[in-house]
């Protein structure tokens, strides 16, 4: 069974940088994956990265993480695009989705501006049998 | 707005220093990209030696290189600059990945630690760097958050950035899947490990530099 958590951007509108990293990664290490509203600043995304990999144990494998943000959509005119950048001035990154799955669990996000795919891991897996990873991998 | 003038003002210091400095040139990018492989193509080209081991098991370099005083010459043109290799950013590191390959328990242990320390050091000295190349492999999807969140970065902290697609040896290379992905930077295809187009980086290296 997958658990997604959605966390809505007023939940860490308030807190710290550190605030913000340490309640996502710990909901991920809960093996649920999170769906935050909005966006982290491109620098708490790399602190993320950066922390998650100061975790990584026998259990904890690290993390799959996709942002889809839709004001970076090519497609969208000035006015949109300026309409975007001031909401998110005004309200902060409240803007598209961020998707933070455990690496047990979540095998690969593949994703292009609008659109994720999750793939996930076959807990059946043997790793002995290697290759048969790639091929279990579903689509949900 | 205090930060903004800050900004101002360092960076007018900064360009005001910058030909007194030592450049730092770094190569950054997710696992397996060939950054080692450039690196070692730029050294030998320029100083006669290898920057560091190559191979086709990830996290390979585990700690950042540097290579000083490189010194590359297109003419009249001339670029020095410090070179350094980091290790790939991945946010996922499993040492059972390193089993597959053949790697006994305990090796593929230290190799995982290892490599999540190379991850972060990585990160860590993003600040470092006065131009930064991306190396990607050009046979595989561009549009990772990996490589979005380093350039992200990279323009948050206004260092300027070349992407460089690698393995244009290879049958499934794509560089136009590359431009698509960051059509706001300048893209140049090559094989770091044959050399390929290797004169076009270089050029591309002084007009990136501003000299």
């Amino acid at each position: 069974m997958v658990t997604l958590q959605l966390v809505p951007y007023s939940e860490i509108e308030l807190l710290s940088s550190v605030g913000r990293i340490r309640k996502l990664l710990n909901i991920a290490k809960e093996n649920k994956i999170v769906l935050l509203q909005g966006r982290l600043k491109k620098e708490e995304e790399a602190e993320l990265i950066k922390v998650t990999m100061e975790e990584i144990n026998k259990d904890f494998k690290g993390i799959e993480l996709a942002v889809i943000d839709a004001s970076a959509n090519s497609k969208l005119n000035g006015l949109s695009k300026f309409r975007a950048s001031v909401v998110n001035a005004l309200l902060g990154e409240r803007q598209g989705l961020t998707v933070i799955g455990p690496a047990s669990i979540v095998k690969e996000i593949k994703r292009d501006p609008t659109k994720i795919e999750l793939l996930t891991t076959d807990k059946k897996f043997n790793p002995k049998k290697t290759g048969k990873r790639a091929k279990n991998g579903k689509k949900r | 707005m205090i930060k903004l003038i800050q900004k101002f003002i360092s960076k007018v210091l900064n360009n005001l220093f910058k030909k007194k400095k030592h450049v730092k040139l770094g190569l950054y990018g997710p696992p397996n990209g060939g950054k080692t492989t450039l690196a070692n193509r730029i050294c030998q080209d320029w100083l006669g030696e290898d920057m560091g081991s190559v191979s086709n098991v990830a996290h390979e370099t585990r700690e950042i290189q540097i290579k000083e005083q490189i010194n590359i010459k297109s003419g009249s043109k001339e670029l020095t600059f410090n070179l350094v290799d980091t290790p790939g950013i991945a946010t996922r590191i499993d040492y059972e990945e390193f089993l597959k390959v053949g790697m006994k328990e305990e090796e593929a242990k230290a190799r995982a630690k290892e490599a999540t320390k190379g991850v972060i050091d990585s990160i860590k000295w993003l600040d470092e760097m006065d131009t930064v190349i991306i190396v990607l492999d050009g046979t595989k999807d561009p549009y990772t958050q990996v490589n979005i969140t380093i350039i992200g970065n990279l323009a948050a902290r206004d260092i300027p950035v070349l992407i460089i697609a690698n393995k244009s040896d290879l049958k499934r290379f794509n560089q136009k899947k590359i431009e698509a992905a960051f059509p706001q930077y300048d893209v140049i295809g090559i094989s770091g490990k044959y050399g390929k187009n290797i004169d076009k980086f270089y050029e591309a290296l002084f007009t990136f530099a501003g000299k």
